[in-house]
């Protein structure tokens, strides 16, 4: 049943221990940092967390890790220049790594969401990442069999949710919210605006069907949307809009 | 470009072999991979100096750019008030809107790629071996944190990988393998090697096709790479 909460801490109190939880994002694009932050307050630990990443920095997920509340991750790039604390655990055998290529997580995800019980991905065909897998050739190509990743709780943000729990996302910061929202068993999402009306139809990203629990929290998504709208209204450029393309760039220099 | 000393057996042929008499400058380099990329293409350039080749992509060829993190049609770096960190790409950097841009999610826009919709992706690399096997994400040093990203759907997921490196390390160890001894990244996906010193073709044969030198003599070419077979392109 869609719930509506007032606040992160409430959306995220039915995270227990143990629990497997997809966490959207792509840099800080989409990460939705209120609702790890509360799931930091909230104490609970020895999780499995999917995420594109290990965290970065000491906020959020890096936060996270440095409690030693993440007991595994599932990501697909873990070595930043400021993942310190991820760093550190794993030198120290404090946190499981699974280390996953970045189109097979998506998709992994994307098959749990999808009732699919595995798949043949020719991604990592013939690598480190692929040892021990079935391995099976069609139409004379390599595939490598791929098992579903689900989530007991997804926290994605969106931009914004309707009263049915339809959602939109904001340009690259949608990245792995949908997909995320089909994968776990209970979907928990943070938006910069709740809509009184709802969504054109035709405009909805995520559907209410995934969607359990919606908090509505600001963040800088929402200014920029704001601007962006106040110069279309103007009848001016959207700021985001490239003037000139690389290459007219590079021949003015 | 319009410095160097031009051998051109066959002018009209861009396929035929060529060869100049000083290495490729990295702009250079960059300009010989946007000038290869057909008009209307889909094209993913890797995060560092694949991006470089986005400043010879002219506007009339209508290249559009893929960026994996759910973007087509991004634009240049953003600046001032452009900047807006809901629009990055795989690097992770600020960019900007086209029109025409559209967004998806991530697993889409892998699918995009594996689905063999994109026409080039151009990806940088440690290794690569003569029949096109990648080594491009990890060195195999013990100890160091394991890390993959999109490298590995990357390299499998154009009809075309090309390959922009230098031809030798700055230690002078050659890139270019009879087999890689660096873990692989993909098998047999890389179609073209664009570098400081040669442009050379590939094929699951192991045959090298040596479609350009710059600095560099066939001679020279096959004695530092003696468990190599070359053929000069158009021969």
């Amino acid at each position: 049943m869609l719930e509506f909460v007032d606040t992160a801490a409430e959306a995220v109190s039915r995270i227990t221990d143990g629990a497997t939880v997809l966490i959207g994002g792509f840099g800080n694009a989409g990460q939705p940092m209120e609702l790890i932050d509360a799931l930091m307050d909230s104490g609970a630990t020895g999780l499995t967390v999917v995420n594109n990443n290990a965290g970065q920095a000491d906020a959020g997920l890096a936060l996270l890790i440095k409690e030693r509340r993440v007991a595994k991750i599932i990501c697909s790039f873990p070595r930043q220049s400021d993942s310190w604390h991820f760093d550190e655990a794993y030198r120290a055998g404090e946190i499981e790594l699974e280390l996953v290529p970045q189109g097979n997580l998506a998709e992994r995800m994307r098959a749990a969401g999808a009732g699919i019980g595995g798949f043949f991905s020719p991604t990592g065909y013939g690598t480190q990442l692929a040892e021990g897998k079935e391995v099976r050739e069609i139409d004379g190509k390599h595939y490598v069999l791929e098992s579903p990743i689900r989530g007991d709780f997804a926290l994605i943000k969106a931009y914004a949710a309707d009263p049915y729990g339809n959602l939109v996302y904001r340009k690259t910061a949608r990245n792995f919210g949908p997909v995320m929202a089909t994968a776990a068993a209970h979907t928990i999402v943070q938006v910069d605006e709740v809509l009184d009306e709802p969504l054109n139809p035709e405009h909805v990203v995520t559907p209410g069907i995934y969607v359990d629990t919606v908090v509505g929290i600001p963040t800088g998504s929402g200014v920029k949307e704001r601007e962006e709208r106040e110069a279309l209204a103007a009848g001016r450029p959207k700021p985001c809009m490239a003037t000139k393309t690389a290459a007219e760039l590079a021949a003015q220099k | 470009m319009s410095e160097m000393s031009e051998q051109t057996t066959e002018t009209a042929d861009v396929q035929a072999f060529r060869s100049t008499d000083a290495p490729l400058t990295q702009d250079e380099l960059a300009r010989v991979i946007a000038d290869d990329i057909a008009p209307g293409s889909f094209v993913n350039l890797g995060i560092g100096q694949p991006t470089t080749v986005s400043n010879y992509l002219s506007p009339e060829k209508k290249v559009t750019l893929h960026t994996e993190n759910g973007m087509l049609g991004f634009g240049p770096q953003a600046t001032g008030d452009q900047v807006d960190e809901d629009l990055i790409n795989a690097g992770k950097i600020p960019v900007t809107e086209l029109p025409g841009a559209s967004y998806f999610h991530h697993a889409d826009s892998f699918a995009m790629m594996r689905g063999g919709h994109l026409d080039v992706c151009v990806l940088g690399a440690y290794q690569v071996s003569a029949t096109g096997d990648l080594a491009n994400w990890s060195t195999g040093k013990p100890g160091a944190i394991p890390a993959v990203g999109g490298a590995m759907d990357l390299a499998i997921g154009a009809k075309d990988t090309y390959v922009m490196m230098d031809l030798f390390t700055k230690k002078g160890d050659r890139k270019l393998m009879a087999e890689c001894t660096f873990p692989l990244t993909g098998v047999g996906c890389v179609s073209r090697i664009y570098s400081d010193k040669a442009v050379l073709l590939l094929d699951p044969s192991g045959v090298v096709t040596v479609r350009e030198l710059h600095g560099l003599t066939f001679e020279e070419l096959q004695d530092k790479h003696p468990d190599v077979r070359f053929e000069k392109a158009g021969a």
